[in-house]
């Protein structure tokens, strides 16, 4: 097998697991769970500092940024003003210009506002930014932003922290044949065949948080993550057989005993 | 008339009563911010990290200073 490995605006990363840094027990066990999920690109939120409540630590003390690269987001924008704000404090704070973009559209779904993640699009990249828009499982949309110049795509498998899994493989496959650019299924994954099944319909990689920090074990699930995501790929590369709708034996039906 | 000795601005929405002439660099001492830990707004405009002590702040200027925290999404 030759080298297969994920590469956006020019960046080659050796994982196709992209993870979070929220909801974690701890600053402890999140860094253990980076660590077994293999990922080295780690998106992280920015917020203004509590003026009255410090605490000692910072979340920076507890990533390894020699082997991680970080990925501010611009989660909880509801504007595409808000959010090219947010992502040039991000890059000022990380000195990285890469961004999560997100634009949110509805508080109950948290689905993306594709009109404001657009028009946020086409400003940052003209400001120089690496974008990776949050964004539907629509093939139109997802044209449109490679056409404005996002270095990749995110698509939602569903909706952020719902654990449901991809809910239409069939857009997710859509959009995968319509861009050039990588499509990293973002949001929905629950369980480790998720994952998998991401993999498995041609996305480049997978970017979860919350599947992650909220299982019982999360350096077990992001161990399990690793594993799914690889053997999502490699059931891709490998090319699985059609499907049909009677049996076909394996075996064969000459020389069965007593026949 | 009274002498104007400090100047009053808004951090993350909060007011804050600094010496009239301050540097972003003096406010973030003040708050006991690792200033490379720290990302700087003043009235819409990101300041770059290497103008923090050049920077000087104004009575009424508006700040956000923030920071990285957990996050996935949202």
């Amino acid at each position: 097998m030759g080298s297969d490995s994920l590469v956006i605006a020019g960046r080659e990363l050796r994982s196709r697991l992209i993870v979070g840094t929220g909801k974690y027990p701890s600053f402890q066990i999140m860094s253990e769970a980076h660590e077994a999920s293999g990922a080295d690109l780690v998106t992280v939120a920015v917020r203004r500092v509590d003026l009255q409540h410090r605490g000692p630590e910072n979340l920076l003390d507890h990533i390894d940024t020699k082997r991680m690269a970080i990925l501010p987001n611009t989660a909880a924008c509801y504007t595409a003003e808000e959010a090219v704000r947010t992502a040039r404090l991000g890059r000022e704070a990380g000195l990285s210009h890469w961004v999560k973009l997100e634009v949110i559209g509805d508080e109950k779904t948290l689905y993306p506002d594709v009109e404001g993640l657009l028009a946020a699009t086409r400003t940052l990249v003209k400001e120089g930014f690496v974008v990776l828009p949050y964004t539907t499982d629509d093939v139109v949309v997802a044209k449109k932003l490679e056409d404005a110049g996002a270095a990749a795509v995110m698509p939602l498998g569903a909706p952020i922290g719902s654990g449901l899994g991809i809910q239409n493989r069939i857009n997710i496959q859509l959009v995968k044949e319509a861009v050039r650019v990588p499509v990293i299924v973002d949001a929905g994954v629950g369980t480790a065949s998720d994952a998998t099944v991401a993999m498995e319909l041609g996305a480049d990689g997978v970017l979860m948080n919350t599947a992650i920090a909220l299982a019982k074990e999360p350096v077990r699930m992001a161990t399990a993550m690793r594993k799914a995501v690889e053997a999502g790929r490699d059931a891709y590369l490998a090319g699985r057989i059609p499907r049909k709708m009677y049996a076909s034996a394996s075996s064969p039906l000459d020389g069965v005993v007593g026949r | 008339m009274a002498e104007t000795t400090g100047i009053e601005v808004q951090v993350n929405g909060e007011p804050l009563s600094l010496p009239a002439g301050s540097t972003i660099v003096e406010l973030l001492q003040k708050l006991s911010l690792d200033s490379r830990r720290v990302a700087v707004e003043l009235n819409l405009r990101v300041v770059p990290r290497g103008e923090h002590g050049a920077q000087r702040l104004n009575h009424g200027d508006r700040l956000e200073v923030v920071t990285f925290v957990g996050g996935g999404a949202c």
